[in-house]
């Protein structure tokens, strides 16, 4: 039973981290166009260097 | 009353009225540096047209940065305001793209979707917590007992407590403002449930209980949030659409001042300001001509497809069309005021048929929230009277509450009203009201308007037979020098038939007349029957003149709307009532529904008739569907139970309507009235599956057999079995 006091706060941390990570793709917009970023990704600009 | 509330100044003081307002001069400084402009491409599909437009776009001078949203079909830019927006068009165009400009300031209300947003937030944080929640469940039933039970009961009350306190909010706050109103929804059980089962679990988990039921409260919120998020994004998708349609009509006008076009946008039109309406471009004033002469379209308003002439002193209304010549207009009334919005107060006076109509979800809600309830309550006093023990009777009647939760309830009605709308969609309709399907179901009498709905809009030459090879030909080549809809007809039919024109010279356009030339030394004429000295008709005519010889008749009907005839007979084939109302003279009315098979028509119908027409129908216990698409129609659209307007009616329409068809076909039109009976039948069977859940469900609880496990099985069960059932209709 002892291992439970590691593996519960691990279990809700990761989970936390991926809410956390879902709150801020929500924040910055990122669901705004799931079409254009789905073909983006096939698109060759920038390929050689960010975008400035 | 809308003047009360345009005089008032953002200005707080009286001396910031008086001078330009400080918000003004930044706004306008704002706009010098930088103009946001938003532009439609609905022919854009794949990562190779995204780098085109960019790259089109960002290259060209003074564009800051422009960004392609592909979902939307849009590209947003940011560009120094000297860039004309009509000039990207033309580099859209160039580029190989379709484009129109967009109403920046109509589509930024929906630019972020705030509520969206909210409500996949709540869901992510009821999701998470469930899920952990959960994990720690299935351990207790698993077996775990003592101190570790206890030790998982804590753990879970500390993710529950602060996740139910936000994910919950939506039902609460619906709630509290139902039970504030004396009434009662489904978000009243639903919240006392989500209550009932976190306080008494707290209370159990601080006794050391066996039985907590955060997981229960955590799930449900879940399955309800993710109905009204699909509920939710449903709508949205169909409001963005719908206003994107608003945004295509720009409200631009061009202004006279001192001898100078400026183009300037219609809300900063003033009474007296003179505005230069260019042919084919529609009047934004109520005003008088005091230059030019010209014909005007006025079918969008009355309905009429004969065009009217205009000239110095005639009165015009903001909606109709300058067809012919350019004419200087002083504007009587601007904005608020002109008939256009004036039409506005009839569609508040008719009552409308959306507030009369009950949904099917709150019906159920009128039955169950008191049912459970008193089941609820029953239990809790039953079992208190058996047993003497307050704790064990609040167990069961919370029992009671969470088994009978409205889980599925809650999942009935917007999971399939999500399939069918999604559905139609595909097929081009735009379901824009929550309860549009509902009401559609019932609908057993179709009212159609005529110009602009079941027609085109646009005439077609009816009588090229009756003329002799050389009229036609006289009458082609006039017919070519002019814009005119009735030349534009006289072309295309004189052209099909093989016509070739004569040799006519000195062709020159008369605006608000005609057009005329010379042809073997005698003058040719095309044009309006009186300037002709023609004899008044009442079908849309245009005359030809040859000479001093009687002016012979070149008659036109309106071109059927692709489906239009498909439509009324399937219509008539399931048995409903047709019925067309035109604000059109007799004949050519008598004339369509003869052509179409409708035996009831009537003619010369003003707004006020029309809503009367349908406001009697509807005393008479018949359910109206009301397709119209112009001004006239829009208090009959509002006071019809459900009603349908095509994209290319005026805002003011598609604002009153329900639905708007966005292609070009009626075909939708029957087909959607199957749908919607067919989501009805899905709605009533998800209903029927949540009771028959129930039935076997609330004896277990009331004898106090369920538990927390039992609780999840039935729940999760009876959610995904409704959800299944509603996917069918895809």
């Amino acid at each position: 039973m002892q291992v439970l006091t590691f593996l519960i706060p691990i279990s809700l941390l990761l989970g936390g981290l991926g809410l956390v990570g879902f709150v801020y793709t929500l924040r910055s917009s990122q669901y705004d166009d799931p079409d254009g970023d789905s073909q983006r990704i096939l698109s060759s600009d920038w390929d050689d260097k960010p975008k400035p | 009353m809308t003047a009360a509330i345009r005089t008032q100044s953002p200005s707080a003081c009286p001396a910031c009225v008086a001078a330009p307002s400080a918000e003004a001069i930044a706004a306008r400084a704002e706009a010098l540096k930088e103009a946001r402009i938003a532009l439609s491409l609905p022919t854009i599909h794949c990562a190779a047209c995204i780098s085109t437009v960019e790259q089109a776009l960002n290259a060209y001078p003074g564009v800051k940065e422009a960004r392609v949203n592909l979902t939307l079909k849009r590209a947003n830019i940011a560009a120094d305001a000297t860039v004309d927006p009509a000039d990207l068009v033309r580099l859209m165009e160039a580029t190989g793209y379709e484009a129109h400009e967009l109403d920046v300031a109509t589509i930024q209300a929906t630019a972020t979707d705030k509520a969206g947003r909210e409500l996949l937030m709540r869901l992510a944080v009821a999701g998470f917590a469930s899920m952990n929640v959960m994990l720690l469940s299935v351990s207790v039933w698993a077996g775990a007992a003592d101190a570790t039970r206890d030790m998982f009961h804590w753990i879970s009350a500390a993710i529950t407590l602060p996740a139910i306190a936000f994910s919950g909010q939506p039902f609460f706050r619906s709630a509290y403002s139902a039970l504030s109103a004396k009434r009662l929804n489904m978000d009243v059980p639903i919240s006392l449930a989500i209550l009932l089962a976190v306080v008494m679990s707290v209370w159990e988990t601080a006794l050391s209980g066996s039985h907590a039921y955060f997981d229960a409260a955590l799930t449900l919120t879940f399955f309800l949030l993710a109905g009204r998020y699909l509920d939710h994004r449903t709508r949205a998708v169909a409001r963005s659409a719908a206003e994107e349609l608003a945004a295509l009509e720009v409200p631009r006008a061009i202004r006279l001042e001192d001898g100078q076009e400026i183009t300037v946008p219609a809300a900063e039109l003033r009474i007296g300001d003179l505005i230069l309406v260019r042919p084919g471009s529609r009047c934004p004033v109520d005003g008088e001509v005091i230059a030019g002469a010209s014909e005007l379209d006025r079918s969008l308003l009355t309905g009429e497809t004969v065009p009217v002439a205009a000239a110095v002193g005639t009165l015009i209304s903001a909606g109709e069309v300058n067809l012919t010549g350019p004419l200087t207009v002083r504007a009587n009334a601007v904005g608020q005021d002109t008939s256009l919005h004036r039409m506005a107060d009839l569609v508040a006076i008719a009552e409308s048929g959306r507030s009369r109509y009950t949904s099917l979800a709150d019906r159920a809600a009128k039955l169950y929230a008191p049912g459970v309830h008193a089941l609820s309550a029953l239990s809790f006093l039953g079992w208190l009277i058996y047993s003497h023990d307050v704790r064990m009777s609040l167990n069961i009647a919370a029992a009671v509450l969470i088994i009978t939760c409205p889980c599925a309830l809650g999942l009935a009605v917007p999971a399939v009203t999500t399939a069918a709308s999604g559905r139609l969609f595909r097929k081009g309709m735009l379901i824009k009201h929550e309860t549009a399907l509902e009401r559609l179901a019932n609908v057993d009498t179709v009212v159609f308007d005529k110009t602009g709905t079941l027609t085109e809009g646009t005439p077609v030459l009816s009588n090229l037979g009756d003329h002799s090879r050389s009229d036609l030909e006289v009458a082609l080549a006039l017919a070519e020098g002019s814009d005119h809809p009735l030349s534009r007809a006289i072309t295309t039919a004189a052209r099909a038939a093989g016509v070739k024109p004569a040799t006519v010279t000195e062709i020159t356009e008369i605006p608000g007349h005609g057009t005329q030339g010379i042809w073997r030394g005698q003058t040719v004429r095309l044009g309006r029957g009186d300037w002709l000295g023609a004899p008044a008709v009442e079908i849309t005519s245009a005359w030809l003149a040859i000479g001093d010889a009687a002016p012979v008749q070149f008659g036109f009907v309106d071109d059927l709307r692709a489906g239009a005839a498909d439509t009324i007979a399937a219509l008539k084939a399931a048995g409903k009532r047709v019925i067309l109302l035109s604000g059109d003279s007799a004949a050519p009315v008598a004339d369509l529904a003869a052509r179409l098979g409708i035996r009831e028509y009537q003619a010369n119908c003003l707004p006020e008739t029309k809503l009367h027409y349908i406001e009697s129908l509807s005393e008479g216990g018949a359910h109206v569907l009301m397709v119209g698409d112009g001004l006239n129609d829009t208090a009959a659209l509002a006071a019809a139970d459900v009603s349908i307007s095509p994209a290319t009616a005026l805002d003011a329409a598609r604002v009153a309507s329900d639905i708007v068809l966005l292609g070009r076909d009626l075909t939708p039109v029957a087909e959607s009235l199957v749908t919607a009976r067919k989501a009805t039948r899905r709605i009533r069977e998800n209903f029927q599956i949540a009771t028959g859940y129930n039935l076997v469900a609330i004896p277990l609880a009331i004898a106090g057999l369920t538990t927390p496990l039992i609780a999840a099985l039935a729940m999760s069960s009876s959610s995904i079995i409704v959800s299944l059932n509603a996917l069918r209709l895809r």
